[in-house]
């Protein structure tokens, strides 16, 4: 047979999204440096990746959640009861090293996170339904333990509030912490079977169970990673912030899905990248401290990440439908 | 054709959904190096049989046997890795995934590192097409393919699979005949080399060519377990069937009427092309043609439902706007769409909701809906139709699939129509209610309705229809008289020059 011609891998780049948002992020950032050359400062660009880590890291297991077709509500919660059991346990046991705290963390995102898995595959609720159920459950029962008092940094042993702002070779822990996640979950969904099949199961899910694809295991294995991740930014979130009450994170779960669609995950499932999300984090932080840097009302911040999910999905839309039109007249016989 | 113990055996196995019994009792065994053909009207429970084999539907009783074992598949990944792989009728693949994904899926090639081996993966699926014969490019995604082609897909993940027991639903019902040969000669060299192979089809041609033995089945029971040689068509048809066509198709004679709906030159790109034709009260015109020749989409344009570039579709002389179902409703057409279940019902309404549903503004009084009203309506249309049903609020969702499609006929009769379209009318009816529907159309082109049927069933087309449009690829192929019609004439417009073999 005659060799069919595949399309260039750099043709291929060009017409993704990734770099769409890397194009918005550069003209935002140069149009930011002409007005304040401040903005690229170190101690600038230092503030903008701390704040775009704790984004990060939730919206690379939201990514993964909405990849398969489901959606996570319950993360800002899940942020809020991890946090505030860190920072609780870390004030009374002052002598425990970071990494306890940090598998602690996990540890309780992680059960937050299969919870919601077994509701949504084995309750046949839809997932919306359910993390919002989750997102009052968690916060409620924070509100409960905590009854109104808060963990202050005083309270806080040194090397727990150090962490946030040490370095290792330069790089802020925060940072590394961020790069590792999306970076490693890129790879998973990217070359490994188990990836390629949550996109499958976003795809189209009867072909999934048709497939014979472990659609239950997988499903479960989200949710719980995008649990242990929301409960891996309370930990970061308590350790920069130093200041915990029961409302940690309230709200968080709208930026993270905003994150996640302004990087370009389809809301319906089976495409999209983490690494995309990672960078519509990085994308929406940005925005938020130019706004910041060019003394526009920051009332407005809320509008244009509002206009921006709205112009990513007109997008797709957009190029959905050229390619169907492209690929009807294509293939069409008539 | 080695008679040693069956690779795959069917054992007496029995499935119901709700209160239908989808199969019953069928036994049959698959041998190695054999092609086994599976043939039954559509409803008969020939995919039910397939669901079970591939581990979707579990049997109520009865047992399935690989080897000398009793199996239980607990979901489709036990049937795979039992050596089973099936190509369903509709095809199933992942649309934002490449096409080399979609065949590889489940089974990728993996590096040392445990990654995907992409080189390794688009190169099967090269290897898979060029032994297929057809050019597709393996890293591009599955949306848009066309159907053929998601077929020719479905067929090449089987393939790779490597497969004891190759399963097909229908393979053909969407391949060019040049694309049916490659297949065949392809299951060929599968079953010389051991392979148990399960076909179904509804082209007899295809059964007596492929395969060397066949299982019978009517209404869901087991009619006969043969070798092909010893059978004729007629004696395959018989079985299948079970009773004289006639009975199945009471078509009554009349003379046409006035001109109701006179479509011209409708075009849409890329779908259909041209499409001219006319139909006058009284007559029941079917549309005939393989899937994807474009049938259902005229005439959801026909209609409104979908757009068109260009044509002129006029009721009684009167030109109709497009893309209007409303005013096309108004102007008294109905339509019956094809998949009652999507399009066609609500399942979770109540019986008389369903049917009372388009005429809602004109029963309703002062703007709001009493009871009493639609259930009078309904009552009157669920009697004429010999609905069987418990009451008349029970959720739809809860009848049988002939009851349902009865009570989509009534939902838009009781509006009453001059033009009725109905697309697919008796897919999925067991027998006896699919003549009661066949009586209920031909009654009413009696009392002088218009009726377009889309169907892909070449006996009710042959029985039911007064004139025949044979669409292909989107135009035109021929319109056949009722004298004329033989299954060859049909089918030879429907399938072009290719079909001379």
């Amino acid at each position: 047979m005659t060799p069919v011609a595949t399309t260039p891998p750099m043709k291929n780049l060009l017409k993704t999204r990734e770099l769409g948002i890397l194009l918005a992020l550069a003209l935002l950032v140069l149009y930011t440096t002409i007005n304040n050359s401040r903005f690229l400062s170190g101690q600038s660009i230092r503030d903008n990746l701390l704040n775009t880590a704790i984004l990060a890291v939730m919206a690379t297991g939201q990514a993964v959640v909405v990849i398969t077709r489901n959606i996570d509500l319950s993360v800002g919660s899940v942020l809020g009861i991890s946090a505030w059991a860190v920072a609780t346990m870390m004030s009374e046991h002052q002598g425990l090293p970071m990494i306890v705290a940090i598998l602690v963390g996990l540890a309780v995102g992680a059960v937050a996170g299969l919870l919601n898995g077994v509701l949504v595959r084995y309750g046949k609720v839809p997932a919306l339904v359910v993390t919002l159920g989750t997102l009052y459950i968690y916060r409620g029962i924070t509100y409960q333990w905590a009854g109104g008092s808060q963990v202050n940094a005083d309270k806080l042993p040194a090397h727990f509030l150090n962490f946030a702002n040490d370095n290792l070779l330069g790089i802020p822990w925060l940072v590394l912490i961020a790069l590792i996640v999306v970076g490693g979950a890129t790879l998973v969904m990217r070359n490994y079977r188990v990836g390629r099949e949550l996109y499958a199961m976003g795809s189209s899910p009867q072909a999934a169970e048709l497939a014979g694809i472990k659609v239950a295991r997988n499903l479960l294995g989200a949710f719980l990673l995008s649990g242990a991740l929301a409960g891996l930014a309370g930990v970061l979130f308590a350790a920069r912030f130093g200041t915990v009450d029961a409302s940690a994170g309230t709200g968080y779960e709208l930026n993270v899905v905003a994150a996640v669609v302004v990087g370009g995950v389809a809301v319906f499932g089976g495409s999209g990248t983490v690494w995309g999300a990672g960078l519509g984090a990085l994308l929406l932080t940005v925005i938020s401290s130019a706004l910041a840097v060019l003394d526009i009302n920051q009332f407005w911040q809320q509008a244009i990440v509002g206009a921006l999910i709205i112009l990513a999905i007109c997008a797709d839309r957009l190029v959905a439908v050229r390619i169907a039109r492209s690929l009807r007249k294509r293939d069409a016989h008539v | 054709m080695a008679e040693a113990t069956a690779l795959l055996e069917v054992h007496d196995v029995t499935k119901s959904f709700g209160a239908v019994a989808a199969v019953q009792g069928v036994s049959f065994p698959l041998y190695g190096g054999e092609a086994h053909a599976l043939v039954g009207e559509n409803g008969a429970g020939k995919s039910t049989i397939v669901k079970m084999l591939a581990g979707v539907h579990r049997p109520d009783t009865g047992t399935l046997r690989v080897g000398d074992a009793d199996v239980d598949f607990a979901g489709p990944a036990d049937a795979k890795a039992a050596g089973i792989a099936v190509i369903y009728q509709e095809p199933t693949l992942f649309p934002d995934l490449s096409v080399a994904e979609n065949i590889a899926m489940g089974n990728q090639p993996l590096t040392r590192l445990r990654q995907i081996d992409r080189k390794a993966m688009h190169a099967t699926a090269d290897r898979l097409f060029a032994r297929l014969g057809v050019h597709l490019d393996p890293t591009r995604p599955a949306r848009g393919l066309s159907i053929a082609d998601q077929q020719l897909v479905e067929i090449a993940k089987a393939l790779s699979s490597e497969a004891r027991v190759l399963i097909m639903d229908e393979p053909t019902a969407a391949l060019s005949a040049v694309e049916v040969d490659r297949l065949f000669a392809v299951v060929r060299s599968l079953r010389d080399e051991g392979a148990a192979i399960l076909f179904i089809s509804h082209r007899f041609e295809e059964i007596t060519e492929l395969c060397e033995r066949v299982t019978i089945m009517r209404d869901g029971k087991h009619v006969a377990t043969e070798m092909v040689a010893d059978l004729t068509v007629d004696d395959m048809i018989r079985r299948m069937v079970g009773r004289d066509l006639s009975a199945l198709f009471p078509k009554q004679e009349v003379t046409p009427g006035e001109v109701m709906l006179s479509v011209e030159n409708l075009s849409r790109e890329g779908v259909f092309r041209d499409i001219s034709f006319e139909v006058r009260a009284g007559e029941i015109v079917a549309l005939a043609g393989l899937v994807g020749a474009g049938r259902s989409e005229v005439m959801q344009a026909v209609f409104g439902v979908d757009p068109y570039d260009s044509g002129v579709v006029k009721i009684r002389g009167k030109r109709l706007k497009s893309g209007n179902p409303r005013a096309a409703m108004a102007a008294g057409m109905a339509l019956v769409p094809e998949d009652r279940r999507q399009q066609g019902l609500i399942m979770d309404l109540s019986i008389e909701r369903n049917i009372t549903l388009p005429r809602a503004r004109k029963l309703a009084r002062l703007g709001l809906l009493f009871g009493g009203v639609e259930k009078r309506a309904a009552a009157t249309w669920a009697e004429k139709l010999q609905t069987k049903l418990g009451k008349l609020s029970d959720a739809v969702g809860t009848l049988s699939g002939g009851n349902q499609q009865k009570v989509v006929l009534a939902k838009w009769l009781a509006t009453a129509p001059q033009l009725l379209i109905v697309d697919e009318p008796t897919r999925g009816i067991d027998v006896g209610t699919k003549a009661e529907v066949h009586r209920l159309m031909s009654s009413l082109a009696a009392d002088g309705l218009a009726v377009v049927m889309v169907s892909s069933e070449l006996p009710e087309v042959l029985g039911m229809a007064d004139r025949i449009i044979v669409l292909r690829e989107g135009r035109v192929a021929a319109q056949i008289s009722r004298a004329e019609a033989t299954e060859e004439s049909v089918m030879y417009a429907a399938m072009g020059q290719e079909a001379a073999a």
